[in-house]
C-alpha cells in the first residue's frame, strides 16, 4: 500500500535559482506544493533608512545597489522625482542620454533574465549567447559611466559624463548587431517544442488578479493589458519616439516570454530613433550647489525593467529627504508567487519563480 | 506570531516601547553620574570650531597672500594673527549658539528644567575656557615659530586651494569634459567664483511661481463630486492638488472613513480606482500617515488616498480586502513603522528578523542590542 505524507521543504535562501538570497518553504504532498511561504529580507539593508541622513546626490549610489541590473532607471527614478519637486527642465542633450542608457540598461536587464531563466529550466547554451551580447552593453555603459553595474551615472539636473568620442557611433552599431542576435535567439529557443511544453500554460492568471496583486511590467502585460508607463504617462522624452507596447492574452509563462523578447526590440528602437535625434548641448541644467527641494511631498512612477518603479519624497526644504519610500516592482510581483505555486507540481516552482523576474536587492530593498 | 490578534500584538509592541523608555532612562542616569551628559555633543560642537576657525583662519591667509605678496613680511603676519583671532572668536562664538540651541532642544524633550540650566553653564563654562585657552596657544605657536608655521599653513592651503579648485572645476555644471584637468588653477578659481555668483543670484530671485490653477482641477472637482453625492460630507479631512507630484488630486480621509472611501473608490463604477500603484507609511513626529497611490485602468486617472494617524499605538483599518497587493506592502508598514492594520490577513514582520525590538523607520527609534 501506498502512503503519503505531508512534508516541508526549504528552498534557499542559497539556492542558485533563486537568483540571490530568496528561501521558500513548501508543503508538500508528493510532487504537488500545497502551500509555499516566501521568506524575504535578506539582503535587506535598510536604504530608506541610510537615505534619510544623506544629500540627495548621496543617495544615487544606493539606488544603483537596489535593481543592480537596470540600475540606470533607479538612478533615474531617484534624480525624477526631486527634478519633479524642484520643478526642474532638463538639457535636450541630458534627457537623450538618460533615455538611451536606460534602453540598453532594459536590454541588459532582459538578456540576464533570458539566459538565467532558461538555465534553471535546464538549457545551457542560451545563457552563453545572452551574455556574450550584455557584455557588449555593459562595456558601452561602462565606457560612459565607469561602472560595469553600479553606474552612479545620473544626477539631479542632468547626467555626469558626456559620450565620450565615438560612443554613440558605437551604440548605433550595436543596435542591428543585437537585433540579429535576437533573430538567432528566436531560432535556438522559441518554438522549441521542449521549450513550449515547459511554458505553455505554466503559473497563468487571469487580468483581473494581476491589477488585484498590484503587478507591473512584463507581468501585467502577459494578461492582455497594454500597460506601459513609458507609453501612458509619458516622461523625460519617451513620448518623442515610435515603440509599441507588447503585450500577450494568455498570462502564462510563455507570455511573459514573448513580452519581454518583444520588449528587448522595442527598446533598440527607442535606442535607435534617440541615438539619431540626440544634438550636442549641455548635459546638466542649472542646479544649486545643495539641492533642497520644496517642502511637501512627491509620488512619481517610471517604467523599469521589472514594472512600476515609484519614489516617494516627504521634504521638510532641507538638503535631506524627510522620508524616502521607494516603489520597488519586484517587491509587488513575488507576492502572487504563493498563490501561483498552490497545487502546482514542484518542477514548476523555479519555471514560475523564475518568470516573475525578480531581483533580490530591489525586493529587500 | 501569525495567528496574534491586533490586539495582542499592540499590548506586545506597549511592552516593548515600555522596556526601552526604561533602559533609555537608566542608560541616561548612567551617563549622567559618570560625566556632563552633553560632554561628548560638546566635544564634537568644539571638533567643528576648531575645524571652522582653522578655515577660516586659511582662507584669510590665502587672500592675504594673493593682495599682498609685496607687503613686509612682519605686517603681513600681525595682519594675519589678527584676523585669525578674530576668525576664531567669531566661529567658537557661532558654535556656542548654536550648541545652546541645540541643548536647549534636545534637553526640553528629555530632562526636567534643573539639568537644563546646570548643564547649559556647564557646558557654556567649559567652552569659553577651552576656547580662550585654545586662543592663547595659538597666538603662542604663531609667536614662537612663526615663520616654520607661516610656510607650513602656507604650503597646506595651496593644497587645499587647489584640491578645491579641482574639485569646483569637476563640479561646475557648465564645465566641459574635455577640459585638461591640470589646467591653470586660475582659470579654476574663476570658474568657482562664477560659479559662487551664480548660486548666490539663484539664491535670491525666490522663484516666484505663478498659480495658476492645476489642470487636474476639475478632476478634483469631480471625484469630490461624485464622493459627496453618494456618501454625503464629512469624509474627508482635506482635498488638493498636490503641485510637486505632477498634480496628482490628493484626497485625506478622516480615520473612521478611510476604508469607507477607499471601498468607494475602488468600487463606484464612475471612479473604478482598480489599481493601487502604491501604499506606505510615514512617520511625521506629530502624527502617523498612510500614502496610496491609487490608478483607474478605466478612466486612466490616478489619485492619492491619505490618511493621518495618532502616532502612540497606530492603528488603521487595512486595504488587503480590496486590493490584494497591498499585503505585503502593509506589512512591511508594520514592519518599519509599527503601524497595526486591522483585518490584514497575516501581519507579521517582513524585512526585520521576527524577535527585532522597534521599529527602525520611527523617528524616535533607538536601535536595540542586548550586548550594548
Amino acid at each position: 500500500m501506498i502512503r503519503t505524507e505531508e512534508m516541508l521543504l526549504n528552498v534557499g535562501p542559497q539556492h542558485p535559482s533563486t537568483h540571490g538570497v530568496f528561501r521558500i518553504v513548501l508543503k508538500i504532498d508528493g510532487e504537488v506544493i500545497k502551500e509555499a511561504k516566501p521568506v524575504i529580507g535578506y539582503l535587506h539593508r535598510g536604504t530608506e533608512k541610510i537615505a534619510e541622513n544623506l544629500q540627495y546626490t548621496q543617495i544615487i549610489p544606493y539606488t544603483d545597489r537596489m535593481d543592480y541590473l537596470a540600475a540606470m532607471t533607479n538612478n533615474y527614478i531617484l534624480c525624477h522625482a526631486v527634478e519633479t519637486m524642484m520643478a526642474m527642465d532638463i538639457p535636450e542633450r541630458a534627457d537623450y542620454l538618460r533615455v538611451i542608457v536606460m534602453e540598453l540598461g532594459r536590454v541588459a536587464s532582459h538578456l540576464v533574465w533570458f539566459g538565467t531563466y532558461l538555465l534553471d529550466i535546464g538549457a545551457m547554451s542560451p545563457f552563453l549567447y545572452a551574455f556574450r551580447e550584455r557584455e557588449v552593453i555593459i562595456n558601452l555603459l561602462t565606457e560612459i559611466s565607469g561602472g560595469r553595474l553600479t553606474f552612479n551615472y545620473m544626477r539631479v539636473g542632468g547626467v555626469k559624463w558626456d559620450a565620450p568620442e565615438g560612443w554613440l557611433e558605437k551604440v548605433r552599431e550595436f543596435v542591428p548587431y543585437m537585433r540579429e542576435q535576437l533573430a538567432g535567439y528566436h531560432d535556438l529557443v522559441t518554438g522549441n517544442e521542449i521549450f513550449m511544453a515547459r511554458m505553455k500554460g505554466v503559473g497563468a492568471y487571469s487580468k483581473q488578479k494581476a491589477l488585484a496583486y498590484s503587478l507591473s511590467g512584463a507581468n501585467l502585460r502577459c494578461t492582455g493589458v497594454q500597460w506601459d508607463l513609458r507609453k501612458n504617462e509619458p516622461y523625460s522624452l519617451y513620448d518623442r519616439f515610435q515603440f509599441e507596447v507588447p503585450s500577450f492574452p494568455e498570462g502564462d509563462a510563455l507570455a511573459r516570454y514573448n513580452c519581454r523578447m518583444a520588449e528587448i526590440e522595442e527598446a533598440l528602437k527607442i535606442v535607435e530613433q534617440a541615438v539619431a535625434q540626440i544634438a550636442d548641448g549641455p548635459i546638466m541644467a542649472k542646479v544649486p550647489r545643495i539641492i533642497k527641494p520644496p517642502a511637501g511631498e512627491t509620488y512619481v512612477r517610471i517604467e523599469s525593467p521589472r514594472g512600476e518603479i515609484g519614489c516617494y519624497i516627504a521634504s521638510k526644504g532641507k538638503k535631506e529627504p524627510y522620508r524616502l519610500k521607494f516603489r520597488r516592482p519586484s517587491f509587488y510581483n513575488l507576492q502572487i508567487l504563493p498563490e501561483l505555486l498552490e497545487g502546482e507540481n514542484i518542477s514548476n516552482l523555479i519555471a514560475i519563480l523564475g518568470g516573475i523576474d525578480i531581483v533580490l536587492g530591489e525586493v529587500d530593498g | 506570531m501569525s495567528d496574534q490578534t491586533p490586539e495582542e500584538l499592540e499590548a506586545k509592541r506597549k511592552a516593548v516601547e515600555e522596556a526601552k523608555r526604561k533602559a533609555a532612562e537608566l542608560r541616561k542616569k548612567k551617563a549622567e553620574a559618570e560625566n556632563p551628559a552633553d560632554d561628548i555633543e560638546f566635544q564634537k560642537k568644539k571638533a567643528v570650531a576648531e575645524a571652522k576657525a582653522k578655515a577660516a583662519a586659511l582662507k584669510k591667509q590665502k587672500e592675504m597672500e594673493k593682495s599682498e605678496q609685496h607687503s613686509v613680511a612682519e605686517e603681513e603676519d600681525v595682519a594675519l594673527a589678527k584676523k585669525k583671532a578674530v576668525a576664531a572668536a567669531k566661529a567658537k562664538a557661532a558654535a556656542l549658539k548654536k550648541q545652546k540651541e541645540m541643548n536647549q532642544n534636545k534637553v526640553d524633550q528629555e530632562a526636567s528644567e534643573d539639568d537644563v540650566a546646570l548643564a547649559k553653564k556647564k557646558a557654556v563654562a567649559a567652552a569659553k575656557a577651552k576656547a580662550a585657552a585654545l586662543k592663547k596657544q595659538k597666538e603662542m605657536e604663531n609667536g614662537a615659530d612663526d615663520e616654520a608655521s607661516l610656510a607650513k599653513k602656507k604650503a597646506v592651503a595651496a593644497a587645499k586651494a587647489k584640491a578645491a579648485a579641482l574639485r569646483k572645476q569637476k563640479e561646475a555644471p557648465s564645465s566641459d569634459p574635455t577640459d585638461e584637468k591640470a589646467k591653470a588653477i586660475a582659470a579654476a578659481k574663476a570658474k568657482a567664483a562664477a560659479a559662487k555668483a551664480k548660486k548666490a543670484a539663484s539664491e535670491t530671485e525666490e522663484p516666484i511661481k505663478e498659480e495658476s490653477p492645476s489642470p487636474n482641477q476639475p478632476v478634483l472637482e469631480r471625484y469630490l463630486h461624485i464622493i459627496q453625492e453618494n456618501l454625503g460630507d464629512d469624509l474627508l479631512e482635506e482635498a488638493y492638488i498636490n503641485r510637486l507630484a505632477k498634480d496628482v488630486p490628493t484626497l485625506v480621509a478622516k480615520k473612521e472613513t478611510y476604508l469607507k472611501v477607499a471601498q468607494f473608490l475602488k468600487y463606484n463604477e464612475l471612479l473604478a480606482f482598480d489599481y493601487l500603484s502604491e501604499t506606505h507609511g510615514t512617520d511625521f513626529e506629530t502624527h502617523m500617515e498612510i500614502y496610496n497611490h491609487l490608478y483607474s485602468f478605466q478612466n486612466h486617472q490616478s489619485v492619492a488616498l491619505k490618511v493621518k494617524i495618532e502616532r502612540d499605538a497606530p492603528v488603521i483599518d487595512s486595504l488587503t480586502s480590496l486590493w490584494t497587493g497591498a499585503n505585503w506592502p502593509e506589512r512591511e508598514t508594520y514592519d518599519l513603522l509599527g503601524i497595526v492594520f486591522k483585518g490584514h490577513p497575516n501581519l507579521t514582520r517582513i524585512m526585520m528578523p521576527d524577535d527585532w525590538v522597534g521599529h527602525p523607520l520611527r523617528k524616535d527609534y533607538e536601535p536595540y542590542d542586548v550586548e550594548v
